[in-house]
């Protein structure tokens, strides 16, 4: 299967390069967070530092809203948006959570459920 | 000459080094899955591989989405882990084989597989998890480490078709090689897990196991998966399986599995352990 193929996957925003254009000040932004200065920075301004990394309004705002799903939309790669979580002291769980709308331990829950294989 | 003994699948995701740092290995959570790893850590003490060679993917450590390469490997003799940017503790560096790296680099080249070579690399959990659950108590400084690096992160992404073949030109590169060597292949990352959107918390047991079945008996039967199917049937990080399908056609012989372990749910993801011999 082609990778121009346009195929669509529920509740997945997959990374490509149109998302790679949009998402790339985001994406940045959130790699810089591999350093300690770097997110004491960021914890000290948020909005300078957005600016600094050239984030749209709507970014910002979903930064604000600590808004995971937004962020995909606006180009976030997981990968970097796990660096953001991470300097909120974040962990993959919570980040599912709220994606999902359920509670940590209905997340929690779920992913049981699916490792069991009652899918 | 140098010779792969064998090939070994694992997990790699960050939770597995805070739950080694902070001594969790017999909760109940972590025990179902810490269990299966002492016979592998068995037979590669007995084994005494001289060189892993290693498949990850990089995680935004090294590399950014300014340059992203789709293949890239590592030639140095040294390697450094470096804060990730959410806690997991740094650890010490791992030992390179440059000769052999770059035999396999040249190698590779002629045969097709164009790829970025890297004399200086930082390496993130994708390599140091597996290491580490390997020689616990970051024991690896006396194995050397060739890391090679699949864009797992961005599509468009090598496909399994592509990996597996990369897989069986390292397999070639490393038998070409005149010193004695005794290597292992690791192949790290997966299985199914998805971590992004409103589907996030996706796993396929069924699919998991399936594809452990066929890296054994057919991993050839893998290669009719793109990466958008393993996507569907895996969840949007399934794609990592690609790093256990490379793996996979590195070893070129008769190919014998010694052990399994399947758990899931480790964090978001299936974890599938599995040490296969090559003779």
């Amino acid at each position: 299967m082609a990778t121009n193929e346009k195929r669509e996957f529920p509740g997945t925003y997959l990374f490509n390069g149109e998302m790679a254009k949009k998402g790339y000040g985001l994406n940045k932004m959130c790699f810089s967070f591999n350093n300690q200065e770097a997110r004491d920075e960021f914890n000290a301004d948020p909005e300078a530092y957005c600016d600094k990394y050239k984030l749209t309004d709507v970014q910002k705002q979903a930064i604000k809203d600590k808004d995971i799903i937004a962020l995909l939309k606006e180009g976030g790669s997981i990968y970097y948006l796990a660096k953001f979580a991470g300097l909120l002291k974040l962990n993959m769980q919570d980040i599912g959570a709220l994606q999902t709308g359920m509670s940590v331990d209905e997340f929690k829950a779920m992913l049981e459920k699916n490792g069991r294989g009652e899918v | 000459m140098a010779k792969i003994i064998g090939g070994v699948t694992t997990s790699h995701i960050p939770a597995i080094a805070n739950a080694m740092a902070n001594g969790l290995e017999e909760t109940p959570y972590w025990k179902p899955f810490f269990d299966g790893y002492p016979p592998v850590r068995d037979w590669l003490n007995e084994q005494k591989p001289d060189v892993i060679i290693l498949f990850y993917n990089d995680h935004g450590l090294e590399f950014f989405i300014d340059k992203k390469p789709t293949f890239a490997m590592g030639v140095a003799d040294e390697y450094y882990n470096s804060d990730e940017g959410w806690g997991i503790p740094t650890i010490p560096p791992v030992t390179g084989e440059s000769e052999l790296s770059w035999h396999i680099a040249n190698s590779l080249v002629e045969d097709g597989f164009d790829m970025t070579i890297c004399q200086e690399m930082k390496v993130d959990h994708g390599l140091t998890v597996p290491l580490n659950l390997m020689w616990p108590g970051h024991n690896y400084g006396h194995v050397k480490v060739i890391p090679v690096c699949i864009n797992c992160e961005q599509h468009p992404m090598p496909q399994p078709k592509r990996t597996l073949a990369l897989g069986q030109a390292i397999g070639r590169a490393v038998e070409s090689f005149d010193d004695d060597l005794k290597v292992v292949v690791f192949g790290t990352g997966g299985m199914s897990h998805q971590l992004d959107g409103e589907r996030a918390g996706f796993i396929n047991r069924a699919f998991d196991i399936e594809c452990l079945d066929k890296l054994v008996s057919d991993p050839e039967s893998l290669t009719k998966y793109s990466n958008y199917d393993l996507v569907e049937l895996g969840g949007a990080q399934a794609v990592e399986l690609n790093m256990l399908i490379a793996m996979r056609g590195a070893l070129l012989g008769e190919v014998t599995e010694l052990h399994r372990n399947y758990h899931a749910p480790i964090s978001n993801t299936g974890s599938g352990l599995m040490l296969l011999e090559n003779k």
